[in-house]
């Protein structure tokens, strides 16, 4: 079987599977302890499922719907599936997670650097040198802006205890 | 009379020293950030988020609707300069904009789109001012049914009016919906969705999917994209249109903040929609059509009144009824939240110090962003010049730092990395981020009203079509599905989109 319009398939299918996961969680799934579900309740004493449940439904049947006609018509060169480039989605994604990781454990100064370096792997044009200094430069900003500027609580330093009296890392 | 009052009122509270310094910096942040491309409002807001919680509610929110209108301010520079919209509401204006600059008119295209935004932002601002309270006064009115109508008539304008399909857009809402429902549950205490994460026990922040969804993927998109930017600056002089030009363009202004202001009040429409359609109309009323893209100065004048016309009304349904209607009023609705402010008709009475205030605020932002603009259009066209490469290093660890500072959650980090990827595979589906925003905040008043109507009723729905307000909402609603539905208007809807 060809389908059509991959780019509506292939939506449809995401928006069907997220309902379908929606309104099995609200439901439950009797026999697996980690889904119990929520109580259903009636319409004029709505309880936790109930609203989620119809929305779910509604999404999967949707989702379904368009599923369905991404097969049917023919989408031609509009309906293909745009080339995914992996190279600035994984480092851009990757350097954001890791900043989250780090951040507690080594502070933002260290993990801000890890993420501006990490990320710019993922630009046309990466050199090692100028992308440093980029991110001295930004990490430091950043914390004279939103630490000393604005009194934001945020980690400077690594989390060793000798480093947090210090009067650099506490803005 | 009551009106100068309130106005009066409204200027005392703009006028504070204090609240002059917070509008300043959210124009000209806005400025900044509607003149680079790759950033827009919804980021930005998003990311001084945390950055507000010190400030007064008023100053905030003053602050934070500087960004948006003076990005659309900021946008128009890009688009005449560089051919490249710096917003996406300033897409048309690349079109005779650019060209005027090519011919040596970038001042007066400049000026022209400077003094028409000043012209339909004071319009706008007397429009909210008058609009507003009759408008609050009626909702105070609405009954859970009918709000919840309300409601959904608001989401489906939305759709109707934003541009792509149709229902993919209805599935981002309701995706949206769904994802608002996230956390507890105020009426059982149940968490939902929450998979065990006590980060999750009060529901996902707005900002957390705002900055994943408009912020993270925007950058990854750009980057695959490579860049290609050719700033022209030449000769950026004579920035006074002279008295031929202002001549030819007064109706253009008039019209475009007419159908701006109208377009911005829909939910769903806004600055972007307000564009496409007064360029659209311009070139439908010229007497030669065909100077259109070669530089024609209506072309310049008509959309970027719109555009700042639209920003502004669009704060009317967030103001008086507490539903917005698109993205970036999405996330004005969560900075109120924050502030333990609940949008609602009732901010008018309850707050008229925060309700005139924001609104006076607004014209002198108008004002500011005229003075202050026409003079730094040299330092705006510097900062074209930077390359992306070192740009968005700078966005991505301002987002990172925002995002972990509305709760200080390292794992709100991880959750907005989640949403950009989620954005990331929408976008390449052809499914708008827009609408999923607009549900996300929707999703607990929805189903908080919902609730209350189906109590009142004890469980029957009948109250949805025996009450007047509700019936005549949701009539409305199923006109727009069927207009839509319509082939020959689903047409026009999309030649409107697809215009240039």
């Amino acid at each position: 079987m060809k389908i059509g319009h991959p780019k509506d398939f292939w939506g449809g299918v995401c928006f069907a599977a997220i309902g379908l996961l929606f309104l099995v969680i609200a439901r439950g799934v009797p026999g697996l302890s980690f889904l119990p579900g929520y109580t259903m309740g009636t319409p004029a004493r709505m309880g936790p499922a109930f609203f989620p449940f119809w929305l779910g439904t509604i999404l999967f049947l949707i989702g379904l719907w368009i599923a369905i006609q991404g097969i049917r018509t023919k989408g031609g060169e509009a309906g293909k599936l745009e080339k995914w480039h992996w190279k600035p989605l994984l480092t851009v994604l990757a350097s954001i997670v890791a900043f989250g990781l780090l951040l507690k454990i080594i502070g933002m100064l260290l993990s801000g650097i890890v993420l501006v370096v990490g990320a710019s792997f993922g630009s046309h044009e990466f050199k090692l040198k100028p992308t440093l200094i980029l991110a001295v430069f930004l990490v430091i900003f950043s914390a004279l802006v939103f630490v000393v500027g604005l009194k934001l609580p945020i980690p400077l330093c690594p989390d060793i205890e000798s480093l947090q009296t210090m009067p650099v890392c506490r803005g | 009379m009551e009106l100068l009052n309130n106005l009066a009122l409204g200027f005392g509270v703009a006028l504070t020293l204090n609240n002059l310094f917070y509008c300043l910096i959210g124009c000209l942040l806005g400025t900044l950030i509607g003149v680079l491309p790759g950033i827009g409002p919804i980021a930005t807001i998003a990311m001084l988020l945390p950055a507000t919680f010190v400030l007064p509610p008023v100053s905030a929110l003053i602050m934070l609707a500087g960004i948006y209108y003076g990005a659309q301010y900021g946008g128009s520079t890009t688009s005449i300069l560089v051919n490249l919209p710096g917003e996406v509401s300033s897409v048309v204006t690349c079109l005779d904009g650019y060209q005027m600059a090519r011919q040596g008119n970038a001042g007066k295209a400049l000026g022209v789109a400077a003094l028409g935004s000043f012209f339909a932002g004071t319009v706008a601002t007397f429009l909210i001012a008058g609009f507003a309270p009759p408008l609050a006064e009626l909702a105070l009115k609405f009954g859970p049914a009918d709000y919840f109508s309300l409601m959904v008539l608001g989401l489906i304008a939305a759709v109707v009016l934003a541009h792509g399909s149709i229902i993919k857009a209805i599935a981002m809402i309701i995706l949206g919906l769904l994802l608002g429902l996230v956390g507890t549950d105020v009426n059982s205490g149940v968490a939902r969705y929450s998979f065990g994460l006590p980060e999750l026990i009060d529901g996902v922040g707005i900002g957390t999917i705002a900055m994943g969804m408009f912020g993270f993927s925007e950058i990854i998109r750009n980057l695959e994209q490579g860049e290609n930017r050719e700033v022209f600056v030449k000769n950026v002089t004579g920035l006074w249109p002279n008295w031929k030009d202002i001549k030819q363009c007064t109706w253009p202004v008039i019209r475009g903040t007419a159908l701006g202001s109208f377009l911005g009040i829909l939910p769903g429409g806004g600055p972007v929609l307000g564009s496409f359609s007064a360029y659209t109309l311009e070139k439908k009323m010229a007497k030669d059509p065909s100077r259109f893209g070669k530089g024609a100065i209506e072309g310049v004048a008509a959309p970027e009144s719109a555009n700042n016309a639209a920003a502004q009304t669009s704060f009317i349904p967030l103001l008086t009824l507490g539903i917005p209607s698109n993205p970036t009023m999405a996330l004005m609705i969560g900075a109120m939240i924050i502030h333990g402010i609940q949008p609602g008709p009732q901010i008018m009475t309850a707050k008229p110090e925060l309700f005139w205030g924001m609104i006076a605020s607004m014209w002198v932002g108008n004002l500011m962003l005229v003075v202050l603009n026409l003079p730094l259009i040299g330092m705006w066209v510097k900062l074209l010049t930077v390359k992306y490469d070192y740009l968005f290093p700078a966005i991505l660890i301002f987002c990172c730092i925002g995002v972990y500072s509305i709760s200080n959650a390292w794992m709100d980090v991880l959750l907005a990395a989640l949403f950009g990827f989620i954005g990331y595979v929408f976008i390449k589906l052809e499914c708008e981020p827009a609408p999923l925003l607009l549900g996300f905040v929707l999703g607990p008043m929805m189903e908080e009203n919902l609730r209350r109507a189906l109590l009142l009723s004890r469980g029957s729905i009948e109250v949805f079509y025996t009450r007047p307000i509700s019936l005549t909402l949701l009539i409305i609603s199923a006109g727009l599905l069927l207009m839509v539905a319509a082939p020959s208007i689903a047409k026009k809807r999309e030649e409107a989109f697809q215009e240039g």
